[in-house]
């Protein structure tokens, strides 16, 4: 007999003559206490992001490009990883071109075997989209794909993500029901709430323990 | 635990690493300091009792309904994390599950691994197996890390080094890793940063624990602060998650309220830094991500508290280690006192089932029944109950057939004989009567040191006149 | 929420019972039985005597049943489970003539409201009378607070005290908050907060021989941070917990000292001081 069957038989026979439960999920419970006029949405995730070490600005989408060059300039960084192949990765190259001599533009272009090292130690930031936002628990939503895989996200000490306001939703479950997560999920979906940190010794909060020691979120007004 | 770890010289009972551990002032002011902590944070993020409860109802409703379909859940997450991908494997024991992780990283001639913090993998000392058979298992998570460095185990499932202070770290960084010492705690962790990247970076496989498997998308939840987690399942090529068999739940939207009791049960975070979905090894298209993912589902025990139906709610536990943040013992004892991997209240109820009550015999009584435990569990186990229960087997005599593993493990006749006694006392009013009678009359003469009571008390000296004798006499005055 | 017997298979997988309701309270009766407990009986007789006290001023007859002994619960805590439904049945039987229990001592009280039922789990028809029996216990605050409703005149001297309560009894039947409110209903007596005040205080009947070292700590912390309250003394209405407190603190030779709660409150209101 397979462990398999096993584990199943002997858990089968416990429940012999049982009948599973009913599913009485109370969606109340886990969105009613969360919920917040249009107007409050952002400020709710802005405080909760900034209360975990979160840098915030609220820009316009044309604005965003000159304020990632600002960052990245103020911080004295070299170079910055970004995706060519998304609207917004083109938004940030033009703008790139019109301006003199920046931090240079690294692009995710190969697989990570290719330039493991280099990705791992030479990186000095990244410039990331979000699928949006979650007012309650101040978290951003990552869809790491072929154009942003995992790793831009995290290996990098500073990450910046933007995120349009238009999509921050109240709570994670209203976030999974729009979004009909159920019916499809990528191969790692995410949602990232501050920059990395620990409280490991003497539960003392240091942040930056393995991944992003700065995370600055550009809140993207429309229009 | 195992003889085969290279821990510091531990006496073999709970009662005898108690001792040493109250001795021990530095221990007891660091954790009672950090429950503190701890217990106000878990208050602070629950400030709404009604909103807590009602979560809290739904947290049990939810891991009783996947209980009461385990089996067949178990079989959907397989079904579906294969059509996505990843390799599923059973395992009935340690041994097994060890074997199988061991084999995965052969295949690929791994010799260096990384892991995220994982409790499943703690309980299979995966560490050893694989030292001994020549692979480097380093532990990412700071808290682990401090702790392996030191040889030791965790003494706490959420913050494992928590019995250390950052003098203690700093000595030990400086002993391991031939840096400077340093007190300035963000300092260590970049220290730790740095090592550890590069072993990141050089690891052939990584394997990480799960907080929710889900059936219904085939997708295994990590939660975490670090990002250690998110590195160890997609900086290697191959990724390893370990879980116990009670971690399935059915739908993506019932690991809405539970990762919400979770993380503020835990460390009072409306959400960890990091929530992780994995769904699949790294696709066709995609530059990044394992190109292989195995999911080890262990049984070790768990199957046999499942069996009782008191006793299998004991599996309906998230690991938030909010029961021993409010343990009046585990604070004043630390973790390592309980000898095995999981300690606190939830250890005393979830270890017999893994090891049997021959090796843990004093964890069901090693507590006062205060409730502290019950009253914050997330999902509503009624630990105190699951003690009296596991006491009940602990003292089963063979024909009584105990029902947990090595039960009967305190069975004792002249303890059963004793108790033989106090109930014909207390169920023959003639004989109490006659109790009461010497007991008042020569309760000062009895000894001054009667045991173990004497050792914190003075000795009882018992009424001179009990409460029938003056109940009688008031009683029947009033009725004059 | 959903119902909970969904299914009635004895190996159907359970859910947390739904959470009690405000307990509804019956009005004052005309008699009651005294159930006085092990420990209150052997070691602190007058604190029960005072129970009675307190029950009588409120215009009750008071009953006490000669042959009762002990509610069960060490037996039950310490797994002998056959010893100690021997010893509940006993009291069950003498107490189902239907009148309300008061009981000096909120553990020893939980067993009835709560844990006769796991104790007589097996048995049907006995859980009907334990259903019954839980029904009218209750613990000695609560009844005074909540079904005698007293109004109290304080005609002791202005004091400060710390209240201690069993820890299962606060979580089971919430007896702090039952006495807190009778305390503050005496005009002169005011109630300091302790640290850590909802920690249990290392009693946990054998627990307390079983694991004399740890339990022997956390009385040392109570004992403690009683004394460090400012409070003159301590107050409390669980015998065990009471048994345990004092006895640590004449064994560290110290001079404060706890008082079960019935004492406390019938010198404030009769103006009997005694020795």
């Amino acid at each position: 007999m397979s462990a398999r069957s096993n584990i199943l038989n002997k858990l089968r026979a416990g429940l012999a003559g049982t009948t599973p439960r009913p599913d009485d999920f109370d969606e109340a419970l886990v969105t009613r206490p969360w919920q917040y006029a249009p107007e409050d949405r952002i400020t709710r995730l802005r405080s909760l992001m900034e209360a975990v070490h979160t840098e915030i600005h609220q820009l316009t989408t044309e604005q965003w490009p000159s304020k990632v060059q600002e960052l990245l300039e103020s911080r004295g960084l070299k170079n910055v990883l970004y995706a060519p192949g998304t609207e917004h990765g083109k938004q940030l190259a033009e703008h790139w071109q019109r301006a003199e001599p920046r931090p240079e533009l690294l692009v995710y272009d190969r697989p990570i075997e290719e330039w493991k090292e280099e990705l791992f130690w030479q990186v000095d930031a990244s410039v990331t989209g979000t699928v949006g936002g979650i007012a309650a628990t101040g978290s951003l939503v990552l869809w790491p794909d072929r154009h942003e895989p995992r790793l831009m996200s995290l290996l990098p000490p500073l990450h910046i993500a933007l995120l349009k306001a238009s999509e921050v939703e109240d709570n994670l479950y209203g976030m999974m029901q729009k979004h009909n997560w159920s019916a499809g999920l990528p191969t790692n979906l995410l949602l990232v709430s501050g920059p990395s940190k620990t409280a490991d010794i003497e539960q003392v909060l240091a942040y930056g323990a393995h991944g992003p020691k700065e995370l600055v979120v550009l809140i993207l007004e429309d229009g | 635990m195992s003889q085969r770890i290279p821990v510091k010289e531990l006496t073999d009972s709970f009662r005898g690493r108690a001792v040493g551990a109250l001795a021990d002032d530095q221990l007891r002011t660091n954790f009672r300091v950090a429950m503190d902590s701890l217990m106000k944070k878990r208050a602070d993020a629950f400030p709404d009792e009604e909103e807590r409860e009602g979560l809290r109802e739904l947290g049990n409703h939810i891991k009783a309904r996947a209980l009461s379909r385990l089996p067949d859940l178990l079989e959907q997450l397989e079904t579906r994390l294969t059509a996505n991908g990843v390799k599923v494997h059973w395992a009935e024991t340690n041994e097994e599950a060890n074997r199988i992780v061991h084999s995965i990283i052969e295949a690929k001639q791994g010799s260096q691994v990384v892991k995220g913090k994982s409790m499943v993998s703690e309980e299979m000392e995966m560490n050893d197996y694989l030292a001994e058979r020549h692979i480097e298992c380093l532990e990412s998570d700071m808290g682990e890390y401090i702790v392996q460095l030191d040889g030791e185990k965790p003494s706490h499932i959420i913050m494992p080094a928590i019995h250390k202070n950052r003098f203690q770290v700093s000595r030990l960084f400086h002993d391991k890793l031939g840096v400077d010492e340093t007190e300035d705690v963000n300092e260590l962790i970049q220290i730790g940063r740095r090592t550890l990247r590069q072993k990141f970076l050089e690891a052939d496989v990584g394997v990480s624990g799960v907080n929710f498997a889900i059936a219904e998308t085939g997708t295994l939840l990590l939660v975490e602060n670090e990002g250690n987690g998110r590195m160890s399942t997609t900086a290697p090529p191959v990724h390893i998650a370990v879980t116990g068999i009670e971690k399935v739940v059915e739908n993506l939207r019932d690991v809405v309220p539970l990762l919400s009791l979770l993380t503020r049960s835990a460390l009072g975070q409306p959400i960890t830094t990091y929530v992780n979905m994995i769904s699949g090894p790294r696709k066709a298209d995609e530059l990044d991500g394992p190109e292989e993912v195995h999911l080890v589902l262990l049984d070790n025990g768990r199957s046999g508290a499942f069996a009782d139906a008191q006793l299998r709610q004991t599996l309906n536990c998230i690991r938030c280690g909010a029961c021993m943040n409010h343990c009046p013992v585990y604070t004043r004892v630390g973790g390592h006192t309980y000898g095995e991997v999981y300690p606190g209240p939830i250890g005393k109820i979830i270890t017999p089932h893994m090891v049997g009550l021959h090796k843990v015999p004093d964890h069901p009584s090693a507590s006062s029944l205060c409730g502290a435990c019950g009253e914050v569990c997330p999902v509503k186990i009624p630990i105190p109950e699951m003690l009296q229960r596991l006491r009940q087997e602990n003292v089963k005599s063979p024909a009584e057939q105990p029902k947990v593993k090595d039960g009967g493990a305190k069975y004792s006749r002249k303890e059963r004989a004793i108790w033989r006694f106090w109930a014909s006392l207390n169920t023959s009013p003639v004989f109490y009567r006659l109790f009461l009678w010497g007991a008042t009359r020569f309760g000062k003469l009895a000894p001054k040191n009667v045991g173990p009571w004497t050792e914190n008390h003075s000795a009882p000296v018992p009424a001179r006149r009990s409460l029938h004798d003056l109940a009688k006499a008031h009683l029947n005055q009033g009725d004059r | 929420m959903s119902e909970l017997f969904y299914d009635a298979a004895p190996n159907a997988t359970r859910v947390a019972p739904e959470r009690p309701r405000p307990r509804m309270y019956p009005a004052k009766p005309a008699e009651v039985t005294l159930f006085g407990t092990c420990v209150v009986d052997l070691f602190f007789p007058e604190a029960g005597l005072d129970a009675i006290r307190l029950l009588e001023r409120e215009g009750i007859r008071v009953h006490f049943p000669d042959e009762q002994s002990c509610c069960g619960q060490p037996a039950w805590t310490s797994g002998y489970v056959n010893e100690a439904r021997e010893v509940a049945r006993a009291q069950l039987n003498l107490l189902d003539n239907g009148l309300p229990v008061v009981v000096p001592s909120g553990s020893c009280a939980g067993m009835f409201r709560q844990h006769y039922r796991e104790v007589f789990a097996e048995e049907p028809d006995t859980l009907k009378r334990v259903e019954d029996l839980a029904e009218r216990t209750f613990e000695l605050t609560e009844f005074l607070l909540h079904v005698c409703k007293v109004d109290w005149q304080d005609l002791g001297q202005p004091t400060q005290i710390a209240l201690h309560t069993s820890c299962s009894a606060r979580r089971e039947m919430n007896t702090h908050l039952h006495a807190r409110e009778l305390l503050g209903k005496l005009a002169n007596v005011e109630r300091l907060d302790h640290d850590h005040e909802s920690e249990c205080c290392g009693f946990g009947g054998t627990f307390s021989v079983r694991m004399p070292e740890v339990s022997g700590a956390m009385v040392l912390d109570k004992t403690r941070s009683l004394r460090e309250s400012g409070a003159a003394e301590m107050v409390t209405a669980d015998g065990g917990c009471l048994l345990n407190i004092n006895g640590s603190l004449e064994k560290q030779k110290q001079t404060f000292r706890g008082r079960h709660l019935a004492s406390f409150l019938w010198e404030r209101v009769s103006g009997e001081v005694k020795s």
